[in-house]
């Protein structure tokens, strides 16, 4: 039986703090999140992320990040930045893990590695608009963790699985999602 | 107006319970009931509905199933006879036909509007149930689909003949899914979080491990996270000598959906996470066998070798759509959890969605006490064999408020 301190980077007290004054004020849960992309050539655009909406206020990142948005040279393009649905993948991948880490710490696991292999399928003809019946999106996704931790076999796989019952971006690649575009 | 100590709202197996508790402490009272003693067993069940709990758990305060057949499971009209002995033996003061409209707090006590007169009471005792209302999602469901909740439900013969959809896996989803498909139906089940349980393990029933190794009595304020205790979906469980979990409704033809999400042109759409709401549902199996295995070994207790389940099966494929309509799924249940309904209530104990607020029970207007909800006071609560406990608990509460109301009276 170790009595070692865990510590997986995550301040857990915070986000239970932060449970409990949701509770009392639940105005304060209603984030917005942010991005201004702009056009800049072909198929090249470029993201901005800085502001977003929460605790009752504007905040803002630490700094601006830039994101570049492209295609890769196979598809006749300049291969500025990684594809849209690359961006999933990542997405993916960073909100589970990260939502592994936080779970192991409440639950006083010590994590010593994590890696996850995102892959996703997809048949073109959806986006070509060759065949009809192939839909634009991933057919499939999926996640490989590779974990190394001080637990059994079994509560790593509850650390996932829990990790996955609480992701915002596993919710949204599996549920459906309202999307409004407007023009002005 | 008429007078008493007590008002016990609702004379199920909560209600009654805390009748004969009451009695037992001489604290004059009176049980109102909008229709009959067990008014939901004869009204609001499913014609093959039988208890989840086998019937040598069947047991109130001064009371206990004596027929020949402990280990079986009693269906629905006999848990109404078997309740309407409870009354009639404890000789329970039940007003039947009596539906409350409103309770006020008044001059440190209440005052009780019914469809048949009101009564001041210094206390009472809001005993209707968890399973008041069936929770049912707003989605925009197409005209022409029929759609029942387990509390209309009665039998496959009342649902039309086509592909049915049925929503949520717990108790009522599988057993409604299994007898569906059964039928003959096209039966997809839509499946969200769920709490798998085999009828029997190492040769009896789960509940006797439960109730033996004292998981059903841990009670609400050893639980570091009660919100998610109390928010538990049921057992997957029938009331008969079998296990009814997911595997065994796909052996026989059920087709698994991940949680109904949606509805986009016509079809239904279904989450894509049924892999994880499975793992899930399977390692937490794992963790309550664990648990039972290790007790079992320090108690001593002689019983077949413990085993393993195979992980639930999944589909082949993902199945994340199906059309609505004719041809396709043509009716719809909504086996997705019930509310209570303490509308009538008009006391200030709600939180913000409407919820009761109570500790255990106790609301924070002094001499209001609500029974029967999940985890209210320990894990069975919910259960026939969970009022016994809390009644006296709470019984014992409210005599404690009765005395100290007293005593500033006789002081001022």
């Amino acid at each position: 039986m170790t009595t070692s301190i865990v510590d997986n980077g995550v301040n857990v007290e915070a986000l239970l703090g932060a449970r409990e004054a949701f509770a009392d004020a639940p105005e304060i849960a209603r984030f917005q999140w942010r991005s201004t992309v702009s056009w800049m050539n072909g198929t090249h655009s470029r993201a901005d992320v800085q502001t977003f909406f929460g605790f009752g206020q504007e905040q803002s990142h630490r700094t601006t990040f830039e994101f570049d948005i492209d295609h890769p040279l196979q598809f006749a393009a300049q291969d500025h930045g990684i594809t849209p649905v690359e961006y999933v993948l990542v997405a993916l991948g960073g909100c589970l893990t990260a939502g592994i880490a936080a779970v192991a710490q409440q639950r006083g696991i010590q994590l010593r590695s994590v890696q996850a292999t995102v892959a996703a399928d997809m048949d073109l003809h959806g986006i070509l608009g060759a065949d009809p019946d192939v839909r634009n999106g991933f057919s499939g996704v999926r996640v490989d963790y590779r974990i190394d931790a001080d637990a059994t076999p079994e509560a790593i796989e509850a650390l996932v699985a829990q990790s996955q019952k609480r992701s915002a971006v596993y919710d949204i690649l599996t549920n459906p999602t309202a999307v409004t575009v407007n023009v002005s | 107006m008429r007078h008493t100590t007590t008002v016990v709202v609702g004379a199920g197996h909560s209600g009654l319970a805390m009748s004969r508790c009451l009695a037992a402490r001489s604290v004059d009272h009176v049980v109102l009931e909008r229709g009959q003693v067990a008014s939901a067993w004869r009204t609001q069940r499913w014609d093959s509905l039988r208890l989840l709990t086998p019937n040598w758990m069947t047991r109130l305060p001064g009371f206990a199933y004596r027929g020949d057949d402990p280990d079986g499971y009693l269906g629905a009209s006999q848990v109404a006879r078997l309740l309407e002995d409870y009354a009639a033996e404890s000789a329970a003061p039940v007003l039947t036909h009596t539906a409350v409209t409103s309770i006020r707090a008044d001059a440190g006590g209440y005052v009780v509007d019914t469809d048949r007169g009101a009564w001041r009471t210094r206390s009472v005792v809001a005993a209707t149930g968890a399973t008041t209302v069936a929770a049912v999602p707003a989605l925009p469901i197409p005209p022409g689909i029929v759609t029942v909740t387990p509390a209309d439900y009665r039998n496959p013969d009342l649902l039309p003949s086509g592909g049915v959809l049925v929503v949520g896996a717990s108790a009522s989803g599988v057993q409604i899914a299994d007898e569906l498909r059964r039928s003959g139906r096209d039966v997809t089940l839509a499946v969200g979080e769920h709490v798998r349980m085999p009828r029997t393990y190492r040769g009896r029933d789960i509940l006797w491990w439960m109730d033996a190794s004292g998981l059903l009595d841990v009670r609400h304020d050893a639980m570091p996270d009660l919100v998610r205790a109390r928010n538990l979906p049921s057992m997957q469980l029938v009331g008969a000598p079998r296990t009814l979990d997911l595997n065994a409704l796909s052996e026989t033809g059920v087709r698994l959906v991940g949680r109904f999400a949606g509805v986009h042109d016509g079809q239904a759409q279904f989450a894509g996470s049924l892999p994880n709401v499975c793992r899930l549902a399977d390692l937490k199996l794992g963790r309550l066998l664990d648990t039972i295995d290790a007790w079992a070994d320090r108690a001593g207790v002689d019983a077949e070798p413990s085993q393993r389940y195979a992980p639930t099966r999944l589909p082949a494929a993902a199945t994340l759509s199906a059309p609505l309509g004719v041809g396709g799924i043509e009716s719809i249940v909504w086996a997705t959890g019930f509310r209570p309904d303490l509308s009538w209530l008009d006391v200030d104990v709600f939180d913000r969605r409407g919820r009761i607020v109570h500790d255990g029970g106790i609301t924070s207007s002094p001499g209001l006490y609500v029974m029967g909800l999940p985890f209210l006071r320990r894990r069975k609560s919910t259960l026939i064999d969970g009022a016994a406990a809390d009644a006296a608990e709470l019984a014992d509460h409210l005599v404690g408020h009765l005395d100290v109301a007293a005593a500033r009276r006789l002081a001022s």
